[in-house]
């Protein structure tokens, strides 16, 4: 954090001649302490995993980890036996972070590159194809961007129910597979952005608007395709209240909903928070990772540029 | 929000593509009329029913909805969900412009704006358990700071009291990044030279703040108050992970509720009453908030 401090401050003096005023230090300060806020929470998950209970329990606010050991992480990934896990504060129940982090991965990428590939499709009829009534049925997707989530839930289930895909990963995606508005809007605005002049240059070449769309649309595209397919990667991954609804058994349990189960295993002598807070840094490591990969351009297009 | 825009430019009328169309935008149909627009009507339809699942839903006309009018559990739900909306957004906001002030007018490294964002990509159900930790009564560094500074120790989750502004700042931490980069982007629209000019005229930071930035960001600021309200109303996550519902009643919110009803005691029905009514709600909030902050209408010309 020091160093993110200190290289905005080189970036500041570069561009305009440093003013320090008492203003300007008090704003830094501010920002500092916000800084903290947001950041202190990652160190504490991380401080704690790396600790032991037992020495949590002694000495609970030491700034470093007390009793260093990867023990928690151990039990996280079934590593050790039942009466070592109960030792360390565990509850002994058999839980296997190995499954949950397949299954989410297999739930996020499936959502991820079905919604996209079918939301950059629906998102060039709306953009490059002519053909009538193109607007009125724009508008209808339109309409479902302020349906709350909520509401669709129930029924949702209902009809996962009746296909028989309660408690399978198939039944957990298959809402996302198809489409979000935003997705659709949000890749309309840059795929109206290609020149005409190109794309019927493709077409003089014989290209048929079914081969423009695979062999200049998406590789026109293809930064705003990337960036709407890390936000839906992220957002399926976080997803709590519809896998909850959905799964029962290990078979279709994705890691929020183990984390969740987790927690509620409270072993008689007190909560497991190493263990808990080492499931919490797996479950959220992977998310922090691919963001640190793309995070320019998932910042720069965060904003309401997509949408109006 | 805009509408289609018009077919781009005067280009020359070219073949009907409506084949290929109908084509490309098949998956994405399927998905709107079965998993939105079916979800809809089904939903409105099982709120006048009683439905256990197990036997065919039965009509019954309004009764769900005169029994919701009489619970109290649902009134009480209403009235900690605005409680949470309430603190939630109005903290959040102030938070959030603050942060996007600060970074336009400190620094607008891609860094800066990465870190303040970091929260949002851990689930809720993440940021609960780290601050059920934090905040825990007997261990958590929340605590012993409080102690430290001699004050008492809070029970953040299991005090009537505390429970619903905890769950409401711990939504804040996770949010008010992303808050603040929406708003960021519509201070971004603001031409700087506006700034100049109120500098030359010898106008304060805080002057311009009020006089340029404030009135300028009204639509924006509109538009991230309404998306930011519609998903305050649906907390749950973070509820069922830390207290469900309790202490008592205490943070039982609307979403809570409905889970409950439909999937503790099998009363789809009434569940679904009770999402109609949180979908009402939230249409008249969003409706209201639109007139209010003339989120449509700018003032930048």
């Amino acid at each position: 954090m020091t160093q993110a401090v200190a290289g905005t401050a080189r970036n500041q003096r570069s561009r305009r001649r440093a003013r320090t005023s008492p203003g300007r230090v008090l704003a830094w300060v501010v920002m500092i302490i916000i800084l903290v806020v947001t950041l202190f929470p990652f160190y504490w998950v991380l401080r704690t995993a790396l600790s032991s209970n037992a020495a949590l329990y002694v000495d609970p606010s030491a700034l470093g980890p007390v009793g260093l050991g990867f023990g928690a992480f151990a039990r996280v990934f079934g590593q050790q036996s039942v009466e070592e896990a109960i030792a360390q504060g565990g509850s002994g129940a058999s839980i296997d972070f190995w499954l949950y982090l397949r299954n989410s991965i297999v739930v996020a990428t499936a959502v991820t590159l079905f919604q996209v590939f079918f939301s950059a499709m629906a998102a060039y009829a709306f953009s490059r194809l002519r053909w009538r009534g193109r607007n009125q049925v724009f508008s209808l997707f339109l309409l479902s961007l302020m349906v709350p989530t909520i509401f669709t839930l129930l029924p949702n289930f209902l009809l996962i129910r009746q296909l028989g895909l309660i408690d399978t990963l198939f039944g957990i995606m298959l809402p996302g597979l198809f489409m979000t508005p935003f997705a659709i809007f949000f890749l309309r605005q840059f795929l109206m952005n290609i020149s005409t002049e190109v794309e019927e240059a493709a077409q003089i070449d014989g290209a048929s608007k079914a081969r423009v769309f695979f062999v200049l649309a998406i590789p026109m595209t293809v930064g705003p395709i990337a960036t709407i397919g890390i936000l839906t990667y992220i957002n399926s991954w976080n997803d709590y209240f519809w896998p909850l609804m959905v799964s029962y058994t290990d078979d279709s349990r994705v890691l929020t909903v183990a984390l969740g189960n987790f927690n509620a295993q409270t072993p008689q002598t007190g909560p497991d928070w190493a263990g808990l807070m080492a499931a919490t840094l797996v479950a959220a490591l992977p998310m922090l990772v691919l963001f640190m990969a793309f995070a320019r351009r998932i910042v720069s297009s965060i904003g309401f540029s997509g949408i109006k | 929000m805009t509408t289609a825009a018009p077919p781009t430019g005067a280009r020359r009328r070219r073949r009907d593509d409506t084949r290929l169309a109908l084509l490309f935008i098949a998956p994405a149909t399927i998905g709107l009329l079965v998993f939105y627009f079916w979800p809809l009507l089904r939903g409105v339809w099982l709120s006048f029913t009683s439905w256990d699942v197990l036997t065919p839903a039965t009509f019954i006309g309004v009764e769900n909805y005169t029994t919701m009018f009489a619970d109290p559990v649902f009134w009480n739900a209403l009235r900690v969900t605005a409680l949470y909306v309430v603190i939630n957004i109005g903290v959040q906001t102030v938070v959030a412009l603050l942060i996007a002030v600060l970074m336009q007018r400190l620094s607008q490294s891609i860094l800066l704006r990465s870190l303040v964002l970091t929260p949002y990509l851990v689930s809720n159900v993440v940021a609960a358990l780290v601050f059920l930790w934090i905040l825990d009564f007997q261990l958590g560094v929340g605590n012993n700071i409080l102690e430290g500074l001699g004050l008492d120790r809070i029970g953040f989750f299991t005090s009537e009291s505390w429970v619903i502004p905890t769950i409401a700042l711990v939504n804040v931490w996770r949010h008010m990044g992303y808050t603040a980069l929406l708003i960021f982007a519509g201070l971004l629209a603001i031409p700087p030279n506006m700034y100049e000019a109120a500098r030359v005229d010898g106008a304060s930071e805080i002057r311009s703040f009020f006089a340029i930035t404030l009135p300028l960001l009204r639509p924006i600021l509109g538009l991230v108050l309404i998306v930011s309200v519609i998903g305050s109303f649906q907390v749950f996550d973070t509820v069922a992970v830390t207290t469900s519902g309790g202490p008592v009643d205490a943070s039982r919110v609307l979403q809570l509720y409905i889970y409950e009803k439909a999937f503790a005691q099998f009363d789809f029905g009434y569940a679904s009453a009770l999402s109609v009514a949180l979908l009402l709600l939230l249409m008249i909030v969003t409706f209201l908030q639109y007139r209010v902050t003339r989120a449509g209408q700018s003032d930048l010309s």
